[in-house]
């Protein structure tokens, strides 16, 4: 096994073109140590990406948010302007693993991990979030939501990685949140979760998405979820159309994290009470 | 005072004071060596493949590529480990366990282990070997593996106490029943019966610490092994006879321990780092995995309940009987008897009968965890209480204390009862801030009560007093819990010394002579008994050099507070004689002083405890966060106040993960789905109130200081404590443990 550590990022794009066995990249290392470690994955080439400076770069501006590749997730909850702006995001971020994890891992490792249950994913995709893919032949944006394919798979060629996470401008009155449930209160995978990304005017719902993990191979956004609430001030009949919404959008499985039944329930139960925190978050009142 | 005995207030001037551990240090600066901590020139890694098969034939064990793999060392198999157990039924479950020998009985059963000179080495080995298995039909499920059609784990079994003896093999190693009376007699008495069946699942001890040792046995039948363990005698002995080694030439130094709980009481892989050892010649260092510690180490039972009692309208119990039914694993256990014998040891009954079966199945040996079967039979009984007590429109507390065990209650176990706390317990629930603190919306409170025996054993001690006045203790029982504090008060107390002048050294299997195992809460109690005698006889001798001194008789002479004093007038030109003093003098006087003990410490006095819990239930989904939780428990004496406080609290957040999150899940196919700490969730930190304690303090007769073991009543009551708040909170009764949220939300909506 090879251990690099590149100082750019066309340095570690060439590096993983020309690595014929299996590469993986070294963020944090929260998710790919502990699977080294139980034998899942045997590394050719580990290839740490902490060494990139611009990929430790975390820029918070109202134009639009940049979060690097190697940025740890508690550095997204020191930054005050960032939690202002997209509470729903730095709380997805600030729930992985526990404060120790947090020290270490990334939003970028996250999504790369491909797991199902990620806690940051679902907050990325309601805030219609970006990747800016790195590969030899260059840069390419897309948006999070292409990037999982499956349980631990994604669209990334084997020698492309990504640089970072871009969140667009923020529109004023509009706020996210997100929250999952797990038995136990940190330490813990989602066993479903709920993100909504909502803005209003005049006290109304006027732009919304909803997003839920856990509940289907991939992160699922539920379009008829956020139409449910469009238009309304969350009255119950409205909170009730999305909840159902959420449950008919649930494909889960039974394991042993909870059964499809759970899940189905829990994520309307999530889904109501996520657009809820955001409502009150962007200063809509009931 | 009921309870007094003669030991009841006793004045004492060292212990039950909260003094610092001597170990403290040493653990929190990382200097503590545990199981993995210690190397040897030239040593090996060695590694065990496990079977991924719930019940396989074994037909080939082919290690021939292993072998010729650079810088393996030795390979072993159930071959390896020729029969020297004499017929000793139990000791060949042990060894089978350790090692297969032609079937795998459940999944991570050891089949065959690699010494390599390094992990990567070794990890390699264990895929070059080729295991060719025939699987067999399995079964996990305790009232499944009772069925006729079941398929059978062992076809040498009988049930044993079953009149006349069954003929045909069966899944069921045994049967127990105890009691008293005719519950016919007392059920057709009754004015209210309720009658109900629980679940518990499987759950492991979850200590922090994994299994590890570092093994040497030379060619000439002697070796050395540093073992975590809570019993290195017992390790000792266990190994020599598995391996046909002599006791004396086998050496075991226990580690630092990080948690055992009952778990590390016996050998899972000692056996095969020791063969390993001797196959290659040189030292091995075993470690396990946390996934092999889940899958091949000893969980305590899973169980299936029946609980029926009758009371009548005036609130007193005429008649208790249960059946239960514990999953013992793939080997014979005990756990079904000693669930019928604690299940209604807290109440005063004249009618009662309580049944135990012990179940095989294809799941990892059963071993003890803390108060073993005890919680899990309280579940079912102390729910039905509380189901009684609403029936009848009583106060569950005051059920509990019209119906409690006294002094000379026949105990539906067998025994007379001398002086016990479970009244006392109950009365101080009762008066407790705690049950006066109104619930909110979706909360709900539970009390329950818990019953263990404790245990004494053998003990061996020895008390060295140095030239300085320091004082050397060395015992055989591990400290798991603190003892090493504990036992420096008490040799303070009896010389009259500084807490500081006593160190306290765990011997090896070497230094002393044989010591149970720090199980049955007896740590304290019985080195603290031995202890106390060896300080007694270290007395004698300082009494003695004081007489010669003096040229006195030694009768003359008494020792209070530290020093020796000539007794009686013609004597009052004589100034006392410090230990200090005897000590400096002592190479002129006759030599070293020095105390020793050997006590089969009997007489270990019955422990009760009552739990109060408060919980709240989201009802959408099912999650339950203990919001408030109290201990109350009589601990005889408290030698040191922490660590009996910290025991209370321990116990209390074992039972609370137990209760709400822990479980073996098994797969269709009998394998562990969760062998790891994320799916196996044990509470952490945040998942818990502060647990308030209250310690009550009814002497032992049997102690000179009237001491209890204190370690594992504490695990018995929060089951079912829990489960009655919750049951509380959302008004339907919970009947399977642990009570997960797809469990409370799916009981909720049943109930709608």
């Amino acid at each position: 096994m090879r251990f690099e550590s590149p100082t750019t990022t066309k340095a570690a794009a060439s590096m993983l073109a020309s690595e014929s066995g299996a590469a993986h990249v070294l963020a944090g290392g929260t998710d790919l140590l502990v699977r080294m470690k139980m034998g899942m994955v045997e590394p050719d080439l580990v290839l740490d990406i902490k060494r990139i400076e611009t990929m430790k770069v975390l820029k918070v501006a109202a134009g639009g948010v940049h979060i690097g590749g190697a940025v740890p997730a508690v550095e997204l909850g020191e930054s005050e302007r960032l939690r202002s702006l997209w509470p729903g995001v730095v709380e997805a971020a600030n729930l992985i693993g526990s404060d120790q994890i947090q020290g270490r891992c990334t939003v970028v490792g996250n999504l790369c991990n491909a797991s199902p249950a990620a806690d940051s994913v679902p907050a990325l995709i309601a805030a219609g979030a970006k990747a800016l893919i790195v590969g030899p032949k260059g840069k390419r944006r897309v948006g999070v939501e292409k990037v999982v394919l499956g349980p631990g798979k994604t669209s990334l060629g084997r020698d492309e990685f990504i640089e970072a996470v871009v969140l667009p401008a923020r529109a004023g009155k509009s706020a996210d949140a997100y929250l999952r449930f797990t038995p136990r209160t940190e330490m813990d995978i989602a066993v479903v979760s709920a993100a909504v990304n909502l803005t209003l005017s005049r006290g109304v719902v006027t732009a919304a998405k909803v997003v839920l993990g856990a509940v289907a191979p991939t992160a699922v956004v539920v379009p008829a979820a956020a139409r449910a609430i469009i238009g309304t001030k969350l009255d119950d009949a409205a909170l009730e159309k999305m909840a159902k919404a959420c449950r008919a959008a649930c494909n889960p499985i039974d394991d042993k994290r909870g059964t499809v039944e759970y899940r189905t329930k829990v994520a309307g139960v999530l889904g109501r009470r996520a657009a809820l925190v955001a409502f009150e978050r962007a200063g809509g009142s009931k | 005072m009921p309870y007094e005995t003669d030991y009841t207030n006793q004045k004492f001037s060292v212990i039950g004071n909260r003094v610092n551990r001597p170990d403290g240090v040493d653990k929190v600066t990382g200097r503590a060596r545990y199981g993995a901590d210690a190397s040897a020139a030239g040593q090996l890694v060695g590694k065990i493949l496990r079977s991924p098969h719930a019940h396989a034939l074994i037909k080939k064990i082919d290690t021939s590529k292993a072998e010729k793999l650079p810088g393996v060392k030795a390979i072993v198999t159930g071959d390896d480990f020729p029969d020297f157990t004499g017929g000793n039924r139990s000791l060949m479950d042990t060894l089978e366990n350790c090692m297969a020998r032609g079937r795998a009985l459940y999944d991570g059963h050891a089949v065959a282990a690699v010494a390599a000179v390094d992990a990567q080495t070794a990890n390699e080995a264990l895929k070059l070997i080729k295991v060719t298995y025939k699987k067999l039909p399995h079964v996990t499920d305790v009232d499944e593996a009772m069925k006729p059609s079941a398929p059978v784990v062992h076809d040498w079994i009988r049930t044993a106490g079953i009149e006349p003896a069954p003929t045909t093999a069966s899944n069921i190693s045994q049967r127990n029943e105890f009691g008293h009376g005719d519950i016919d007699v007392g059920f057709a008495e009754a004015d209210v019966i309720i009658e109900k069946t629980f679940k518990t699942e499987q759950t492991h001890q979850g200590y922090i610490e994994p299994h590890a040792c570092l093994a040497t046995l030379g060619p000439d039948g002697s070796g050395e092994l540093w073992v975590t363990t809570q019993g290195h005698f017992t390790f000792r002995n266990m190994c020599a006879s598995l391996l046909g080694l002599d006791v004396a030439k086998l050496k075991v130094t226990s580690s630092e321990i990080g948690g055992g709980f009952g778990g590390k009481t016996h050998v899972w892989m000692e056996p095969v780092a020791l063969q390993l050892a001797r196959k290659s010649n040189r030292p091995v260092k075993l470690v396990m995995t946390r996934e092999e510690v889940f899958k091949a180490t000893g969980p305590t039972s899973s169980t299936s309940v029946d609980v029926k009692i009758g009371a009548k309208k005036n609130g007193r119990i005429t008649a208790a009987s249960a059946e239960l039914r514990y999953q013992s694993g793939a080997f014979p256990g005990m756990w079904g008897m000693l669930g019928a014998m604690t299940s209604f040891a807290c109440y005063d009954l004249k009618h009662v009968k309580s049944v135990g079966y012990d179940v095989l199945c294809n799941r990892p040996k059963v071993a003890a965890y803390r108060a073993p079967s005890a919680p899990m039979a309280a579940f079912g009984v102390e729910s039905v209480i509380d189901l009684l007590a609403a029936e009848l429109k009583m106060d569950p507390v005051e059920f509990r204390i019209k119906n409690a065990a006294k002094k000379g209650t026949r105990a539906s176990y067998g025994p007379i009862y001398g002086p016990i706390g479970i009244g006392p317990t109950l009365e101080a629930v009762k008066n407790h801030p705690h049950m006066k603190k109104r619930l909110g919306k979706n909360q709900g409170r539970g009390v329950a009560c818990g019953f263990w025996f404790n245990f004494g054993g053998q003990t061996c001690t020895d008390l060295n007093i140095g030239i300085d006045g320091s004082v050397n203790l060395t015992v055989g029982t591990v400290d798991v819990g603190g003892s090493r504090a504990s036992l420096a008060l008490i040799a303070a107390e009896e010389l009259g010394v500084d807490y500081d002048q006593v160190r306290v050294t765990i011997g090896d299997t070497s230094s002393l002579g044989h010591n149970d195992t720090t199980e049955g809460s007896r740590g304290t109690f019985s080195s603290g008994m031995a202890t106390i005698f060896a300080a007694r006889n270290a007395i004698d001798v300082m009494k003695q050099r004081a007489a010669d001194t003096w040229g006195i008789p030694v009768e003359q002479v008494v020792w209070e507070e530290g020093v020796a004093r000539a007794k009686g007038r013609q004597n009052s030109n004589l100034p006392p004689l410090s230990l200090k003093e005897i000590a400096a003098k002592s190479p002129r006087t006759g030599g070293p002083i020095a105390g020793h003990n050997e006590v089969v410490a009997d007489g270990a006095g019955v422990s009760f405890a009552s739990h109060i819990c408060d919980v709240e239930v989201d009802p959408e989904t099912g999650s339950t966060r203990v919001i408030r939780y109290t201990v109350v428990q009589d601990a005889g004496k408290a030698i040191h106040p922490d660590y009996v406080e910290g025991q209370f609290q321990g116990g209390a957040a074992q039972g609370i993960g137990w209760a709400l999150n822990e479980e073996y899940i098994y797969g269709e196919d009998g394998t562990l789905q969760n062998a790891g700490f994320l799916d196996y969730r044990i509470p952490v930190c945040s998942d818990l109130p502060f647990i308030d304690t209250e310690i009550l303090e009814i002497p032992n007769p049997n102690h000179p200081y009237g001491v209890r073991g204190v370690g594992e009543t504490s695990i018995v009551p929060p089951l079912a404590a829990i489960g009655n708040a919750v049951s509380n909170a959302v008004g339907v009764r919970m009947t399977h443990v642990p009570m997960s949220p797809p469990r409370i939300l799916k009981a909720i909506e049943d109930a709608q």
